[in-house]
């Protein structure tokens, strides 16, 4: 638990990648079989089944500490972080465990799933007696399972293939499915390539996603339209759907396996040949076009899915290539290859529905093409560069996203929250508002776009422009107008102005206008057509 | 009866016609100590120690008494007298006494040693102005000895990696501390000119610094900067340093983080969670007048715990302890 203590604070004390990875190699190589793989499962996101409400692990941290619950709230408010506040709050330490992590982990912290109320807090109160600060907060994350360290998944890889000399894309793939963090995993994780990895890990597994880069400059310096394979983008949720040995699983890129969710795609497995996946986007799909995405929120909210939402909210795989065929990889076969083995084994008049290659072979036309984005229920093309093999993750060069010009609405700052994480005790959840008869209703609230020295200017607004306080929430005067830019927009009756906007964001801090510049209800119901 | 009001230019003492580390220029301002000297103001009365200090930041111009601490003046019908408030040198509480009625106004405070000012005394009082700038819990100070011990091993880490070591750290007051708690054996030690400039001023007052030239220096030195230093052209001279900042706000992980520093160390010349309440209880005070950061959570614990407490505007707050 000491050294993992030491590679958490290391972790969160640089922001620079190589140091990063550095600190994950020295720990990965050093540790013992059975705290190293339990270290990778937490820090690639895996966290073990909800131990224990967050509520009751906070009552049982303000009373060890012996302040009230408002003082404890006024506390995470200022701190930002859940176990981090509960780390600052406990009485000092006067211990500091050698234990190993695997220890912590099987005999101390799995545990608590089973045990009743009164045991479990009797067992977190002695396991944080028995650990100095840095080794709490750790703890606290572990609990939690908000483990979020700024290491993400390629990180960890890129350290694992420093660690075993096995090539970053196998050491991805062998991570990829289901698997337990035992010795015997790590041994088989970290094994020369051609060794590689055992059946069981093997069955369910599905394949390191290829991401897509956005066009950031002129469509036409990627080169000719003719270069790459257009298809529409969807909005939906990116999925690969796997057929082996007779079993079907579907997984989504946040590596979470929704094959239950979707019986409509079990039952399309079903209809694959033995050793196929299928990578493609899952949308709520009806009468041969897609329905909103809000309708598919409807859909995944629910525990039980019952016949009158299948029937409502039916989905389809939208189907755009094929990785695996006859239990073969057929990832560093060129694209067009792929595209015509999947059209060669689509089931007719199922839930598989291919992606269509939109026939234009110059920008100009695309262009043109493109603004019809929104009448279609697509967010944009998708170009993919011709002869291209499906790579692994983000890289520049074959895959592109060029979406549409996101809407815009000028919009006043009203409300502002304190941040959470490394934005902690600064102001910067901002909510704005739309003049709507005279007064500004608050219409999106939004988090991201502005540079950490507008944050901390926009700070010092909040703090010196307050005008009354609800709980952690500053009304403030409305002075500001900031350029909002979002991705959708619709009617919804649980908002006040009666708009809900997707992926609001701030474009721009609109210094040159005064609030009364701001746009109204009326210019922004006209947006939703 | 109430010896201070809060006006539009801060607190003022109508009995005495003088106002306590005032926000605007006024007349006459007894000055806690030099964070607090604004310029304009007719005269100003500080601790002797600090003079040079107020001076400093007042302007060569402004009439400046400095009176020891523990000699009372007598202000209209106002008996005044200056206590040390551990905070930085010449740093005071100011104690006002009229008819048999005792208020203490603490200006910024914090109990720890500290051999570059004398320590805080406790007062006895009826009422108490405190200040909260770390009015929470979460808020609980390392010893020095432990945080120096980091910024030791730090420097040397930087030092065999052959990066210069670029420390953070309020110019006045928590810089010449820090100094003070270096090893000068270590490794040489540099300052940058504002740094460098008031530790001239401590020196004079027969504080001991160890040697600290001006900034730049080798890439084995460590160079005590103000924090606004951080991300200027000023820090490019020092090629990749590693840059750590010394503040309170240093106990949370995310003030740290959104600097984009590699390190930070918790010191502050402000009084925590546990010495705010101690230095409370031992004034015994019933009534406490909070000022100064986490106001609401302090007032609201000490009304709790039997006090009358009442949160009062503050027009600055000291941002970088
Ligand atoms: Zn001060």
């Amino acid at each position: 638990m000491r050294a993992f203590a030491q590679l958490y604070a290391a972790l969160d004390e640089t922001t620079k990648t190589n140091e990063k990875v550095a600190a994950l190699t020295r720990y990965l190589s050093a540790a013992p079989a059975a705290d190293a793989a339990w270290a990778m499962h937490f820090l690639i996101g895996r966290r073990p089944k909800r131990l224990l409400e967050s509520r009751k692990l906070a009552q049982w941290a303000w009373e060890e500490a012996g302040v009230p619950e408002w003082l404890f709230a006024e506390c995470g408010n200022a701190v930002g972080d859940f176990a981090e506040t509960i780390a600052l709050l406990l009485p000092p330490a006067a211990l500091s465990t050698s234990l190993p992590l695997h220890y912590w982990i099987e005999e101390r912290l799995l545990p608590l799933a089973a045990a009743g109320d009164e045991t479990r807090r009797g067992w977190l109160v002695e396991a944080w007696r028995e650990m100095d600060q840095g080794q709490r907060f750790a703890w606290n994350k572990l609990i939690t399972g908000e483990f979020r360290v700024g290491v993400s998944q390629s990180l960890v890889v890129r350290a694992l293939a420093a660690v075993s000399g096995v090539a970053a894309e196998i050491v991805a793939h062998r991570l990829m499915g289901q698997w337990q963090p035992t010795p015997e995993f790590w041994e088989r994780l970290l094994a020369p390539a051609a060794g590689g990895a055992a059946p069981e890990d093997a069955l369910g597994r599905p394949y390191p996603f290829c991401l897509a880069f956005p066009v950031e400059g002129k469509v036409e310096d990627l080169g000719g339209a003719g270069e790459f394979q257009i298809e529409w983008k969807w909005d939906g949720i990116r999925a690969q759907l796997i057929r082996r040995q007779g079993r079907t699983f579907l997984w989504s890129r946040g590596e979470e396996l929704m094959t239950d969710r979707f019986p409509e795609l079990a039952a399309l497995g079903a209809l694959l040949p033995e050793g196929t996946t299928i990578d493609g986007e899952v949308l709520p799909w009806k009468d041969g076009a897609p329905l909103p995405f809000a309708q598919m929120q409807r859909r995944i909210g629910r525990k039980t899915l019952g016949s009158r939402i299948l029937a409502e909210v039916p989905v389809a795989l939208m189907a755009f290539d094929l990785l695996e065929h006859g239990g073969a990889d057929l990832r560093q076969q060129p694209l067009e290859w792929r595209r015509a083995q999947l059209e060669a084994l689509a089931p007719p008049s199922s839930a598989l529905v291919l992606s269509p290659v939109v026939a234009e072979s110059s920008w100009e036309n695309l262009r043109h093409l493109r603004q019809e984005s929104r009448a279609r229920k697509v967010e944009g093309f998708m170009l993919k560069r011709r002869g291209s093999p499906y790579r692994v993750g983000r890289r520049r060069g074959d895959w592109w996203k060029w979406k549409i010009e996101p809407y815009s609405v000028d919009a006043v700052l009203i409300y502002a929250q304190a941040g959470s994480g490394r934005r902690a005790s600064l102001f910067t959840d901002y909510t704005f508002g739309i003049w709507d008869q005279g007064k500004l209703t608050p219409f999106a609230k939004a988090y991201s776009g502005l540079s950490d020295e507008e944050i901390r200017e926009v700070d010092a607004f909040v703090r010196r422009n307050t005008v009354e306080q609800f709980g952690p929430v500053h009304a403030v005067r409305p002075e500001l107008v900031f350029e909002l830019a979002f991705e959708g927009i619709q009617r919804s009756p649980r908002h006040r102005s009666g708009i809900a906007v997707r992926f609001p964001r701030m474009a721009r801090w609109r210094r040159d206008k005064k609030p009364e510049d701001a746009d109204t209800i009326e210019t922004v119901r006209a947006l939703v057509g | 009866m109430a010896l201070l009001e809060l006006r539009e230019s801060g607190l003022y003492c109508a009995a005495g016609d003088f106002y306590l580390d005032p926000w605007a220029p006024v007349e006459r301002a007894i000055v806690s100590h030099a964070h607090s000297a604004h310029a304009g103001c007719g005269r100003y009365l500080t601790a002797r120690g600090g003079g040079a200090l107020v001076a400093a930041l007042a302007g060569p111009e402004a009439a400046i008494e400095g009176i020891g601490y523990s000699e009372p003046v007598t202000m209209g019908g106002v008996r005044v007298s200056l206590h040390p408030a551990g905070h930085m040198l010449g740093s005071a509480q100011v104690r006002l006494e009229q008819g048999g009625e005792v208020w203490v106004f603490s200006g910024d405070y914090q109990l720890a040693a500290d051999p570059t000012c004398a320590p805080f005394a406790p007062v006895r009082c009826h009422t108490f102005v405190t200040e909260a700038t770390f009015g929470l819990p979460v808020f609980r100070w390392p010893a020095l000895g432990e945080t120096m011990a980091e910024v030791h091993a730090w420097w040397r880490a930087n030092r065999e990696a052959g990066k210069a070591s670029l420390l953070f750290v309020h110019p006045l007051g928590l810089a010449q501390r820090v100094l003070a708690a270096l090893d000068p054996a270590a490794g040489p030690i540099r300052a940058h000119e504002t740094v460098a400039r008031f530790n001239r001023l401590y020196r004079e007052q027969g504080v001991a610094l160890p040697p600290a030239e001006e900034a730049p220096g080798g890439r084995d030195a460590l160079v005590a900067a103000p924090p606004s230093c951080h991300g200027t052209p000023w820090e490019k001279q020092f090629g990749s340093a590693s840059t750590a900042f010394v503040s309170g706000w240093m106990r949370i992980r995310g003030t740290r983080r959104r600097r984009s520093l590699d390190r930070g160390f918790v010191l502050s010349g402000h009084a925590d969670w546990p010495a705010l309440l101690g230095a409370i209880e031992a004034t015994g005070a019933e009534t406490v007048w909070v000022t100064h950061g986490y106001r609401a959570p302090l007032v609201r614990w000490l009304e709790e715990h039997g006090r009358r407490a009442l949160a009062i505007d503050a027009r600055f707050e000291e941002a970088d302890w």
